[in-house]
């Protein structure tokens, strides 16, 4: 571990200011990602902007939509009554992803930001464009079980680690964003970035920015969706492939629908195709076994992840028929 | 025999309040004035040779007191001996495995050490390597004991003659023992021929042992503590080379040097269970008698030290079958070398001996239960002798039972739960029964106290609880009155904790000084006119002693040679199996103990718990994965290396035979430690066959394979 500058900021201006002053800063809140980062050497930034005590824990019903402050920690947002009862597919997400410990202390920014778990971008001594651009794709040809099955480039085919990602993508959320002279506002799916040529960026957060929160517009899936995660074991590991599924059914016709999946791109992967393809059918199992197969159409598998393409078919299949029995 | 003993009803571990509230306290808390602080730098090649070692900027680093290396290191007496492994830290320039120490940073704080190991820049000089074990099966060594080697009884291949055969390829991974607690060693010279330290070992004689030839000191000069281990599973019952190294930093310094390894270095510097790969072949004739069984081996090694273990040991013995042949084979690769781990050999054996089990049982359309007891063998064939003790037609009978066995459909595939197929599965698992040579002190208080005192080990089984409810059995005192001290090498000699024999070993031995403490209390109450049978202090009293002290070494005899002793498991478990995503989860785990009389059942217990989570997995989840191409491991952390956690683990029954071995030792108690665990990754994938239909002869059983699996039947 390389020295570093602490220092705490106490209003969002304040940390703006600070971070602009220098390149190689970055904000810190939970923690659960980046002290991991700089304890393995994968990231060093000089100085250390605690932004802990910004006012941005709130979470709120507001006209049309729920404001989701950056700083609520996952377990606070999971376990709030207004999402519980507005968003249940987002508390569901939060609740599988990582172990209540780390749901204590990770925040929703922290989340958003979140760093892939490919086991070459974090061993500095392997090659890693993302880590070092150049260098190399360590999983490509090595063991890349864990790893994307879309919209992956020769240069990275890592996935984004989120489970909040996902639900947050399939709610069609909006990332708020503060900068130096205002805000901006950025659809959750287009916040993440794919690789491409730039496997380094992973999002399009801009340097001299910060998020202040999310927005979830309010629906009418109700109880209608599931957050269907599957993994190597019941909790504290990463999704093989999850599904975020919201329905809004008419009897049994499917007035709207969400999809998202995780743990199959750089991003969560919001299949809008599949979502046109099924809006205003009859919902049953060929529609949707036809579905599932459509979505995968397009996956481009390697060595040791060809199961995730049955397993992200079958995985759809799985949530959207529980999705339409939850009630 | 058992029958004198009157073992109270049942004893809390006697170390559990100290454990649960923090008092117990483990070698990395230990605090010494002028303590100072020590980490590793490794090798990020995985073969060749140190080029060149810039320590300058690490040394000149704010607090760092040294760089150790093979530039520097003190003079070690051990290290001038041609014999031992060609791998000794800081020996020479060459590289064995990626991840070897190539230098020590010691600092006056942890931090400080961290970032000066940092600023050490290694050169190196890159060689061809291979640390590929499926690539290499072709590049067997052959142990260097034939005995390890090959067997046969009867004629070899046997089966490929039989009426019904099958003949399986099963594989495992590198399993890692990763107990929660980090290895490590704190040591200290208080002069210059006087060592201290202390240490997380199964073993302090062996610790004791080995650092007195490595650094050329009389035994006694020193002193190794260890009562409290956070878990070995066979990972602390040698001592490493990094232990080796802080012990040398110390004599540097002159100070005490701290060292605690980081998780990642947990995966390559204290062992491994070996990768393995196994070809099993059975045959039967119509009506089910066993008639070949051909088991051949091959685990994964170190280049520069053997490392076997007994894989095919449980396919001499097991069943009734006069065919019998084997083979073991190691393939030395570029990684560090393996350890025993928890059912060592055993438990690799048994995943593919009783997966195949199965599935002959299953072409003979049997209840593969009905198929194990009919081949349960009378005599062990290998040894041509008698068990010394065995219940298995009891246990197999009780375990079904509690499973309810009878709901289970010989059909795969039968049996559903909404979106999960259920399943059940058997295996019986095993492991020697060994008793060693031990000696205890028993000291007897004015005020009717007991201290028995041993350098025996506690990796967490509950050895202490052990002992004191033999002696309380013995001297029909209240166990609250009895303390066991171990963990000190200055204590009377025991072996060290491994291969189940504590309890054995170090029980008989408790048994036998407090037998003869009792003759001896005995005496003295007749001469000063008391009755035989007089309370202890009172005999004390009269006699005007402070205290009563008793030695004694205590070791098995003839009967060892008379007898096959071995401690055998059934474990029964329920699986369900999603049928889109391949997920397994254990619903159901019954798991029966035959160990002899059990001496301690809570603590008994325990170690039965324990051992079906440590199967579960070996059966599900746990898999070092290596990129062979750069010789590391890819998932060294506990986020991506899998252990089961709560939500994985279902209620878990132990059931015990709990009838003592007439001839092992005078408690009739046999050990249990390895047995929990052996055997139980092949009735997972027992089960996930029973609920698929598809066999899974490859650990871990992840979702994918069963994905990709297509069902048998």
């Amino acid at each position: 571990m390389i020295n570093f500058q602490y220092l705490r900021a106490g209003s969002t201006e304040k940390a703006l200011a600070l971070l602009a002053k220098d390149k190689n800063a970055s904000f810190i809140a939970g923690g659960t990602n980046l002290v991991d980062l700089m304890k393995k050497g994968v990231s060093s930034p000089d100085k250390l902007i605690d932004i802990n005590k910004l006012p941005l824990k709130d979470i709120s019903l507001e006209e049309g939509h729920i404001h989701i402050g950056a700083l609520a920690s996952n377990a606070a947002v999971a376990d709030h009554a207004l999402i519980r009862e507005k968003l249940p597919l987002l508390s569901m997400a939060l609740n599988k992803g990582a172990s209540a410990q780390l749901r204590n202390m990770a925040t929703v920014g922290g989340n958003l930001m979140q760093r892939t778990r490919c086991g070459y971008f974090y061993d500095i001594t392997m090659p890693c464009n993302k880590r070092k651009p150049g260098s190399g794709c360590g999983a490509l040809e090595g063991y890349n079980r864990m790893h994307a099955i879309f919209g992956h480039s020769e240069n990275c085919i890592a996935v984004h680690p989120s489970d909040m990602c996902v639900a947050l993508a399939a709610l069609d959320a909006v990332v708020v964003i503060g900068q130096p002279n205002g805000e901006r506002r950025i659809a959750l799916s287009e916040f993440h970035r794919l690789p491409g040529k730039t496997p380094q960026l992973d999002n399009n957060l801009k340097a001299n920015e910060i998020i202040l929160g999310v927005e979830v517009p309010l629906n009418t899936y109700g109880r209608h969706v599931q957050y269907l995660k599957v993994r190597d074991r019941s909790s504290y590991a990463f999704a093989l492939v999850s599904v975020a599924a919201a329905l809004e059914l008419d009897g049994n016709r499917i007035r709207e629908v969400r999809l998202a999946l995780g743990g199959v791109a750089h991003k969560p992967w919001r299949l809008t195709a599949t979502e046109a393809f099924l809006r205003g059918r009859e919902f049953d199992p060929a529609l949707i076994r036809e579905a599932a197969n459509r979505s995968v159409a397009e996956a481009r598998a390697f060595k040791h992840n060809k199961f995730k393409i049955t397993l992200a078919a079958e995985s759809i299949v799985q949530a959207l028929s529980e999705a339409s029995q939850q009630s | 025999m058992s029958e004198k003993f009157l073992f109270p009803d049942d004893t809390d571990r006697v170390d559990g309040v100290a454990k649960v509230t923090g008092k117990a306290r483990y070698f990395a808390e230990f605090d010494l004035p002028g303590l100072t602080y020590a980490v590793l730098v490794t090798s990020s090649i995985t073969k060749g040779r140190i080029t060149q070692l810039n320590t300058r900027n690490a040394a000149r680093a704010p607090g760092v007191l040294a760089v150790v290396s093979h530039l520097n290191r003190p003079v070690t007496a051990g290290y001038e001996s041609k014999e031992g492994p060609a791998m000794r830290i800081f020996y020479t320039d060459r590289i064995f495995f990626n991840g070897q120490p190539v230098a020590m940073v010691v600092a006056d704080t942890f931090e400080r050490a961290t970032h000066a190991a940092s600023l050490v820049e290694v050169g190196y000089e890159k060689e061809a390597f291979n640390t590929d074990f499926d690539g290499s099966l072709d590049q067997v060594k052959k142990p260097k004991n034939p005995a390890q080697g090959a067997y046969q009884r009867g004629e070899a291949d046997a089966y490929k003659q039989a009426a019904v055969s099958v003949e399986a390829t099963y594989t495992l991974p590198v399993e890692t023992h990763n107990p929660m607690e980090l290895h490590g060693i704190l040591a200290f010279w208080n002069a210059a021929d006087k060592l201290t330290v202390y240490a997380k070992t199964q073993g302090v004689k062996a610790t004791q042992g080995t650092l007195a030839r490595t650094f050329g000191l009389p035994a006694e000069n020193v002193q190794v503590f260890s009562e409290f281990v956070g878990g070995g599973f066979g990972m602390a019952l040698r001592t490493w080379p990094l232990e080796i190294g802080t012990v040398m930093a110390a004599k540097l310094v002159g100070r005490p040097v701290k060292l605690v390894i980081t998780r990642d270095q947990m995966f390559t510097m204290v062992g491994n269970r070996p990768a393995a790969w196994q070809k099993i072949g059975l045959g039967a004739s119509r009506n089910g008698r066993l008639t070949g069984i051909t088991h051949h081996s091959l685990a994964q090694s170190s280049v520069y030290e053997d490392f076997m273990e007994n894989i095919t040991g449980m396919s001499k013995f097991m069943y009734g079958c006069e065919n019998v042949n084997t083979t073991s084979g190691i393939v030395p690769l570029d990684l560090s070398v393996p350890i025993w781990m928890r059912g060592p050999g055993e438990a690799t054996g048994a995943f593919a001996l009783e997966s195949a089990i199965d599935e002959l049982a299953f072409k003979l359309n049997m209840d593969p239960l009905d198929f194990r007891v009919l081949n349960d063998p009378e005599t062990d064939l290998e040894k041509n002798k008698p068990f010394s003790d065995k219940n298995l037609k009891e246990a197999y009978k009780r375990g079904a039972q509690a499973i309810g066995w009878k709901n289970r459909v010989q059909r795969p595939a039968q049996l559903t739960e909404g979106d999960w197929q259920i399943g059940y599965g058997v295996s019986t698992g095993v492991f020697g029964a060994f008793r060693r040579s031990a000696t205890v002190r028993a000291v007897l208080n004015a005020d009717g106290s007991l201290v028995l005192q041993s350098a025996a080990s506690d990796i967490g089984p509950g050895t202490a609880t052990g002992m004191v409810r033999i002696a309380a059995g013995v001297l029909g005192i209240p166990a609250s009155s009895i303390t066991f001290e171990l963990g000190d090498s200055s204590l009377p000699p025991a072996p060290s904790q491994g291969g189940s024999s504590t309890l054995s070993t170090v029980g008989a031995a408790v048994n036998d000084v407090c037998l003869q403490l009792l003759g001896n209390l005995k005496e003295l109450a007749v001469n000063a006119g008391l009755k035989a049978d007089a309370p202890f202090a009172d005999i004390l009293k009269k006699n005007n002693l402070p205290y009563v002290e008793v030695t004694k070494e205590s070791k098995g005899g003839a009967e060892q040679a008379k007898y096959s002793m071995y401690s055998f498991s059934i474990h029964f478990v329920q699986v369900k199996v999603h049928r889109r995503t391949g997920v397994v989860k254990v619903s159901r785990i019954v798991s029966v103990g035959d160990a002899g009389k059990i001496v301690s059942p809570k603590t008994a217990k325990s170690q039965m718990v324990g051992g079906a989570v440590g199967g579960m997995g070996m059966a599900l989840t746990e898999e070092a994965v290596l990129d062979s191409r750069y010789g590391r491991y890819i998932n060294n952390n506990f986020g991506d290396y899998h252990v089961p956690v709560n939500a994985d683990v279902p209620d878990i029954e132990v059931i015990f035979i709990d009838k003592p071995d007439p001839h092992i030792n005078p408690m009739g108690a046999k050990g249990m430690g390895e047995i929990a665990l052996t055997g139980f990754s092949a009735a997972v994938a027992n089960a996930v066959f029973n609920a698929t239909g598809k066999r899974i002869r490859s650990l871990p059983i992840t979702p994918d394979k069963v994905l990709q699996e297509t069902a048998g039947v």
